[in-house]
């Protein structure tokens, strides 16, 4: 392998960006290609495949061995709101392999009682995340149901070109979250990268059930996701 | 990329030998069969003096890899090595779980 490759890999790596590197078994011979940094038309489909499976794979390309290694970086889940949902949601996503973040400024839900064990971060969205950047690694979950903390964190979200966006609150809620997005300049684009009302319809009732739901439709949003998003995300 | 690499993970020690002008090795699983104790794309990294970081497997075959891995950094030539299970009576070197694994180890070059 070329140092080159090696310090391409680290620095997709160190920045928790997904990386292939292609290794021609006959002669040494490498490559890496950085998710969202463009794959060429003609390594798309093998490239594509062990970015979404996240398993490394031999295959025979024009009579070459060619060995496909991926690195994704762990995935995670920021809930916003250290509320009930949160709490269940919490339980869930270490199960489900997810590490899990919770924000939420109000003192009074983020509590270390109310979140034994989980990371809490008790502070606003905009003085948290400056320093925790957001990724397309990472999964954001509005839960807070208030404009005031859930706007900033959604639209970081979106310029982070997070897998995945979702929005507590009923349609007529995202309606009028919509309006205020627009106004600020996020593009409709953007802005239908949302998911709301959140999570997956499994007839949801109780905060539990829901949690069950948006760690679904995480799922899905991990294993489907657009591997050819921009860096950027879609602004 | 910090000056003191962590030392659990083979790519980031691989780099930093490589700077500080060590000869290195890099050593991945790229194919397994049956019960294998490290998965398909696993790291073991080698000096030329015989240091290694990583796995690419519990502990059974990694003196056989990084004896091959001091041909491969003075040849520069990448080889793949077979491991299948151990043979006690033959003394021969192998996986004692009864999987077979197939190991890819190249030089870092540049």
């Amino acid at each position: 392998m070329e140092l080159s490759t090696l310090q391409i890999l680290n620095d997709a790596r160190a920045s928790r960006r997904a990386a292939v590197v292609v290794s021609d078994l006959s002669d040494g011979s490498s490559q890496a290609f950085v998710e969202g940094d463009g794959i060429p038309p003609e390594w798309a489909a093998p490239v594509s495949e062990v970015l979404h499976s996240g398993r490394a794979r031999l295959l025979n390309v024009e009579e070459k061995a060619l060995f496909f290694n991926v690195h994704l970086p762990p995935p995670r889940i920021v809930a916003i709101g250290a509320v009930h949902i949160s709490q269940a949601l919490a339980r869930l996503a270490p199960v489900a392999g997810f590490d899990m973040a919770v924000v939420d400024p109000r003192t009074a839900f983020a509590t270390a009682e109310r979140f034994h064990g989980v990371e809490l971060l008790a502070d606003w969205p905009e003085d948290v995340l400056p320093a925790r950047p957001l990724d397309r690694y990472t999964a954001l979950a509005a839960l807070t149901h208030d404009p005031k903390i859930d706007d900033y964190p959604i639209r970081a979200a979106l310029e982070a070109g997070c897998f995945y966006v979702g929005a507590l609150g009923s349609r007529k809620t995202h309606a009028a979250r919509t309006e205020r997005l627009q106004t600020q300049g996020v593009s409709g684009e953007a802005i239908a990268r949302i998911k709301a009302p959140i999570g997956l319809d499994i007839g949801a009732a109780s905060p539990a059930e829901i949690a069950v739901a948006v760690l679904a439709e995480i799922i899905g949003a991990l294993r489907h996701r657009d591997v050819n998003l921009p860096q950027e995300g879609a602004k | 990329m910090q000056n003191e690499p962590n030392i659990l993970d083979p790519l980031a020690v691989a780099e930093s030998w490589h700077r500080k002008g060590r000869s290195v090795a890099l050593a991945t699983v790229i194919e397994t069969w049956g019960s294998a104790p490290r998965p398909v794309g696993s790291h073991l990294v080698i000096d030329s003096d015989g240091n290694f970081q990583g796995s690419v497997s519990g502990g059974c075959v990694e003196g056989a890899v990084i004896t091959e891995a001091a041909d491969v950094i003075a040849s520069g030539t990448p080889r793949v090595l077979e491991f299948g299970v151990a043979d006690e009576t033959a003394w021969r070197v192998g996986l004692s779980c009864g999987g077979r694994i197939r190991v890819y180890v190249e030089r870092i070059d540049g």
